[in-house]
């Protein structure tokens, strides 16, 4: 399609708009992790890394961050487990009130966390008598890490041609062999994205933690307390430039990851050749 | 019977030298390679197969040939086993398989979509079968590359499903179930996807293939000229049953029932003095009206439609006796001009007693009558 030179110019000038908009604050962000003053002013009257030396011996923020990747690894491997058994069961079988099931499973993403909070809090204490924990956060991220990694899957498992798995059991591979070489394998791409965004979701909830955790602080919650304290911002902003550091690498990989399986000619083809390796 | 030896046209099709009706020859003591027996399986209130009886020998070409819905597919579906009959029994080589999953079949099958694996190189395709049973890698690698080059994809091993076109898919998904040498190989309309030049081609090399392995095929088809061309014998289906079972030749030149009659070739259905008949399109003499067509069964009528097909000409000739009657000449002389002239013509049709069929009410509805 042949675009006039206004509209051109017009597409460039929104998608500038847009980055910016998106950037421009993580840019101020990182300026700010180096500003010399602890007033947080425009233009920072100078640049320092003492606040890195700072933010790495806050005891506070290193507990908070290594809570919080727990309770997301925690959460995302619960939810890979039982958002692909669900996925399988869904689209591979026909049972009463399967359309029911994938619903219900999808419902939790759309409530507003706040209900899930409350709902999960009180069922915690006053029904169940739970105490408090990184337990019940986890259980509380993974009502909707389930949803993301089920929708991956059951979307690979749509797309993949059914006869595939009857193929593997008619070439004589018995359900365990086809589940490991055939479904296994072609549902990685979409096990893989929907950990990633499992993961990124749970690092940065903040509502449904609030209402289901005990004593100890995630990430998010050590920031949200320390945004207020002016002797803390300084260190809230390095933490905060290296998260974002950090959440490239997932980003990175999640994109290589599909390019090269939209590429024909892949380089991961010998699955198999890797799995039955050993005698 | 002497007609059948006859070099006939159809459509402009060939026609196999009639064989005869028997199944190939085979040692009398040994078992069918399958047998059903009084299969039956409903999907809720949908009889999918109403009780089929089938015994196919080894190293047979046996298509099961019917419209969609026929019950052609599922049948082959419950061979293979993916699918389990509500009744009746499948058996390989004299052993019973009802109730054995698919894994445990000595049966392999080629699927409509290939289904090859889209994440395995075109060599650990063909290989797999082997690899699940734990065939060791040099015998693997020499019989995928041996199975490869059968079906003239030597050199592909490494190519991924995705870079192949349909036909070079097909010919992956054949070497990837015959290299496992199956007792049986099933075809489930291997052929559907192909353009027609292609699939004419691969029909002749199919054939070739399955003479070269000796497996017995079971070939799913809705393609009459297909399952015409390639088969030994064929099991015409309707509505769940069997209608036919014959080698092509007797399929074709006397047909059972109108349900074949008409599915194998052209509905030419004529009823006199109580008895329903047919004559094949090909036999069908077109006269003048004023010829009395020495020795031929005459009939007089009205040419109602002519379609000009180039290597052959078709009438539609509404009999003045009742009935209507597809008539096929080739165009030795006739142009097509000539032949659009007929149209509306008082004609006098003749065919040699011989040559007509008495055929019987489908059996698929004597089945819906009697309540089994």
């Amino acid at each position: 399609m042949r675009l006039s030179r206004r509209s051109t110019a017009l597409l460039r000038g929104g998608v500038a708009v847009g980055l910016a908009f998106i950037y421009i604050p993580l840019i101020v962000i990182a300026i700010y992790a180096f500003n010399a003053s602890a007033i947080l002013k425009w233009p920072p009257s100078g640049l320092t890394l003492d606040w890195f030396s700072r933010a790495f011996h806050d005891s506070a923020a290193r507990d908070a961050l290594w809570t919080s990747v727990r309770v997301g690894l925690v959460a995302t491997a619960t939810a890979l487990l039982l958002g692909t058994l669900a996925s399988m069961a869904v689209a591979r079988h026909r049972f009463f009130g399967r359309e029911t099931v994938s619903f219900l499973v999808i419902l939790p993403i759309a409530l507003p966390g706040i209900v899930t909070g409350v709902a999960l809090s009180n069922t915690f204490t006053q029904v169940l008598g739970v105490r408090l924990s990184l337990l019940t956060v986890i259980v509380g991220h993974a009502t909707f890490c389930i949803v993301v990694v089920y929708n991956n899957v059951i979307a690979r498992l749509r797309r993949m041609s059914g006869s595939i798995e009857e193929a593997s059991a008619d070439l004589g591979a018995d359900p365990w062999q086809t589940f490991r070489y055939v479904t296994l394998p072609t549902m990685r791409t979409a096990l893989v994205a929907g950990g990633l965004l499992a993961f990124a979701l749970s690092f940065d909830e903040i509502i449904v933690t609030l209402f289901t955790i005990g004593s100890q602080k995630t990430l998010p919650i050590w920031i949200f307390e320390n945004l207020f304290r002016p002797n803390e911002l300084p260190v809230v902003n390095v933490v905060a430039l290296t998260l974002i550091l950090l959440s490239m690498i997932p980003v990175y990989l999640a994109h290589r990851l599909t390019r090269e399986e939209e590429g024909a000619a892949g380089t991961r083809g010998p699955v198999l050749r890797e799995a039955t390796a050993e005698p | 019977m002497e007609e059948t030896a006859a070099i006939t046209v159809d459509d402009g099709e060939r026609e196999r030298p009639a064989e005869s009706p028997e199944p190939p020859p085979r040692a009398a003591a040994e078992p069918p390679d399958v047998r059903l027996a009084g299969v039956r399986k409903a999907y809720g209130d949908v009889v999918a197969v109403a009780g089929v009886d089938l015994e196919i020998a080894a190293g047979e070409f046996f298509t099961l040939l019917g419209p969609s819905g026929s019950g052609k597919t599922t049948t082959l579906r419950m061979i293979a086993g993916f699918e389990e009959p509500d009744q009746g029994t499948i058996e390989l080589a004299g052993r019973d398989m009802t109730g054995l999953p698919p894994y445990e079949r000595e049966v392999n099958t080629v699927f409509q979509d290939y289904a090859l694996f889209p994440h395995m190189t075109v060599g650990d395709n063909v290989e797999y079968g082997m690899r699940v049973s734990k065939v060791g890698r040099a015998e693997r690698r020499t019989r995928a590359s041996g199975a490869l080059k059968m079906v003239r994809l030597g050199g592909f091993e490494e190519r991924k499903p995705s870079m192949l076109s349909g036909g070079q898919r097909q010919r992956v998904a054949l070497a990837r179930a015959i290299v496992n040498r199956p007792r049986v190989l099933l075809l489930d309309e291997p052929l559907g996807a192909l353009d027609l030049k292609l699939r004419e081609q691969m029909q002749v090399e199919l054939k070739g293939i399955q003479g070269e392995v000796g497996i017995t095929f079971i070939y799913v088809t809705h393609d009459q000229d297909e399952a015409l061309t390639m088969s030994d014998r064929v099991a015409v289906f309707n509505q769940g049953g069997i209608e036919q079972v014959g080698p092509p030749a007797e399929i074709y030149e006397r047909p059972a029932t109108r349900f074949v009659t008409g599915f194998v070739g052209v509905s030419n259905v004529l009823e006199r003095d109580g008895t329903r008949f047919t004559v094949r399109p090909e036999k069908i003499r077109l006269l003048e009206a004023t010829d009395d067509g020495q020795g031929l069964h005459t009939e007089r009528g009205v040419i109602r439609d002519v379609a000009y097909a180039g290597m052959v000409t078709r009438y539609l000739v509404q009999l003045d006796g009742g009935g209507e009657l597809q008539v096929v000449r080739q165009n030795l002389e006739t142009s097509s001009s000539e032949a659009l002239e007929q149209r509306g013509r008082q004609v006098t049709v003749g065919w040699r007693p011989e040559q007509t069929v008495a055929v019987l009410e489908d059996s698929a509805n004597t089945r819906m009558e009697d309540p089994q």
